[in-house]
């Protein structure tokens, strides 16, 4: 008797650890890092299934779905990374879902007034790596700066991380300087850090986009936190994080 | 069957599990990448760049761990004191640390924040973003491994003979380097190759604590982090290479302190 019970408890326990039950599915996303706080707070808010987060660089989220990594829903941090998944048809159509832009990031404590003060010798940088949608957009930031202002603050980068978590850690821990990152990150660090605007001549167009990774076993709910994202809750916390809303 | 032929079949089985699920991932490796990738890799600048600071950092940072690691697992292997058992969980805690929270704790005592961040600064010392950080996480990493081996061979050593030699006038120092080095050297070679293969491979706290930058930071294993998600042959057939050399390393410090050696001072 006393077997049967505690085989009993084992088995309730393990579909507990499972499957999350048989009522709510579990939804997998894979998320661009710089979306962290808003979907952590949708994904609270999103009845229709449990959704399991897994935040981390665009790229290394779109290759890990090239090889084979069984994610529901893939969220960018831009539109090459998940129009080239569709091209491979790993995805579906992707929809845009929401802009940011870039600013420059330092410390609140900074004196730092503008790129310029950012450019002087012995300042250090931290901007992303080239793969990585921040990298790609900071690259298109610097590459409308006139070539000797450019030549400056390419001299000054200390560091190409992987993903804007590993540009505002360095910023936070006082290892750099100053750091491209997205005007979203800013809010999220809650006074931590400060944005200085760049001129409107340099800014690159930021779009996100989402796509249902094809074969995934919960499409019907990966369309539903998509579009929940469009107009809904993950809207709103979108809004609320400083996201804009996407191109009409 | 037997019980004990049973029992034989079950030993075997179990080496049999152990052996493919820790070899299947090291040939893999090698089967996804074709020779011509693995020539095209080793012939990029940044390849070549990242293998260099990888073979560089590690080396330097074993020439610290050695130098400054012998003496220290001697004291431990040969006295007893007060607060000893402590001073080694201490020693041996970075062994079982995420190299995440290696980064954190280097940050937190190294770093421009950190508690010695304002005395290292006006020293001139710059540690967070520089090779020299690099080097300083690799031996934060590393160094049990060497610690914890040396330790062993050191104690392994028998006492007997330490003590003959002090009786035939050799003094304390002399004991150490040339009774006790000799007689441990197995042991301390395989440390010294489990210490270098940990600082070869080191990812999460070089990248927390140095950060990523081509021939300044940006080791082997972050530039096939780098190029994990663009360029995945590349990443392969430079995980290839860095394979390679590991196992060289393995190897030539098999062949150097002879087998023998090595297996005593695994007892």
């Amino acid at each position: 008797m006393r077997v049967r019970v505690a085989a009993a408890a084992l088995v309730s326990a393990l579909a507990l650890a499972g499957c999350g039950g048989s009522g709510t599915p579990d939804l997998k996303v894979s998320a661009a890092a710089s979306l962290k706080s808003p979907l952590t707070a949708y994904a609270k808010a999103f009845t229709t299934a449990h959704v399991q987060l897994s935040f981390g660089g665009s790229d290394v989220l779109a290759a890990q779905i090239r090889q084979g990594a069984r994610f529901d829903v893939y969220a960018a941090a831009n539109a090459a990374l998940p129009e080239a998944l569709h091209t491979q048809r790993l995805v579906e159509r992707p929809v845009p879902f929401a802009r940011n832009r870039l600013v420059l990031a330092v410390p609140a404590g900074s004196s730092a007034r503008g790129l310029r003060d950012l450019e002087r010798p012995g300042r250090r940088l931290a901007v992303g790596s080239a793969t990585v949608p921040i990298g790609t957009y900071t690259g298109q930031v610097l590459a409308r700066l006139d070539p000797s202002e450019r030549a400056l603050v390419l001299g000054n980068v200390r560091s190409r991380e992987p993903d804007v978590t590993g540009i505002v850690g360095k910023l936070a821990q006082g290892a750099v300087d100053g750091g491209f990152v997205y005007v979203t990150d800013v809010n999220a660090t809650r006074g931590a850090l400060r944005a200085i605007e760049l001129p409107a001549a340099v800014q690159p167009t930021v779009v996100y986009e989402a796509a249902v990774v094809r074969d995934g076993d919960h499409g019907r709910q990966a369309r539903a936190f998509i579009d929940g994202l469009l107009h809904g809750r993950g809207a709103a916390q979108l809004r609320a994080a400083g996201f804009g809303p996407p191109p009409a | 069957m037997t019980r004990s032929g049973r029992f034989a079949v079950l030993l075997a089985a179990a080496l049999a599990v152990a052996f493919v699920f820790l070899a299947l991932p090291m040939v893999a490796i090698f089967v996804d990448t074709s020779p011509g990738a693995l020539l095209d890799s080793l012939g990029s600048g940044e390849s070549l760049d990242a293998l260099r600071l990888s073979l560089e950092c590690s080396a330097l940072a074993l020439a610290v761990i050695v130098i400054v690691g012998t003496p220290a697992a001697y004291l431990l292997a040969t006295r007893s004191f007060r607060g000893r058992a402590f001073v080694v969980t201490v020693l041996e805690l970075p062994l079982v640390l995420p190299p995440a929270v290696a980064g954190i704790a280097l940050l937190a005592a190294l770093g421009p924040k950190g508690i010695l961040g304002s005395a290292l600064a006006d020293t001139g010392v710059e540690l967070v973003l520089t090779t020299a950080g690099v080097v300083v996480a690799l031996t934060f990493v590393a160094s049990p491994f060497y610690l914890r081996q040396a330790q062993a061979a050191f104690a392994a050593v028998d006492p007997t003979l330490l003590a003959a030699a002090r009786t035939l006038g050799a003094g304390e120092a002399r004991a150490f380097g040339r009774v006790a080095i000799p007689l441990a050297r197995g042991g301390l070679a395989a440390g010294a190759a489990l210490a270098w293969g940990r600082a070869l491979g080191e990812f999460g706290a070089t990248l927390m604590f140095a950060g990523s930058l081509r021939g300044v930071t940006q080791t082997a294993p972050l530039a096939i982090y780098d190029r994990f998600a663009t360029d995945f042959p590349a990443a392969l057939a430079l995980s290839a290479v860095l394979l390679a050399v590991s196992a060289a390393v393995l190897l030539a410090v098999r062949l150097a302190a002879g087998t023998e050696a090595l297996g005593r001072a695994r007892t």
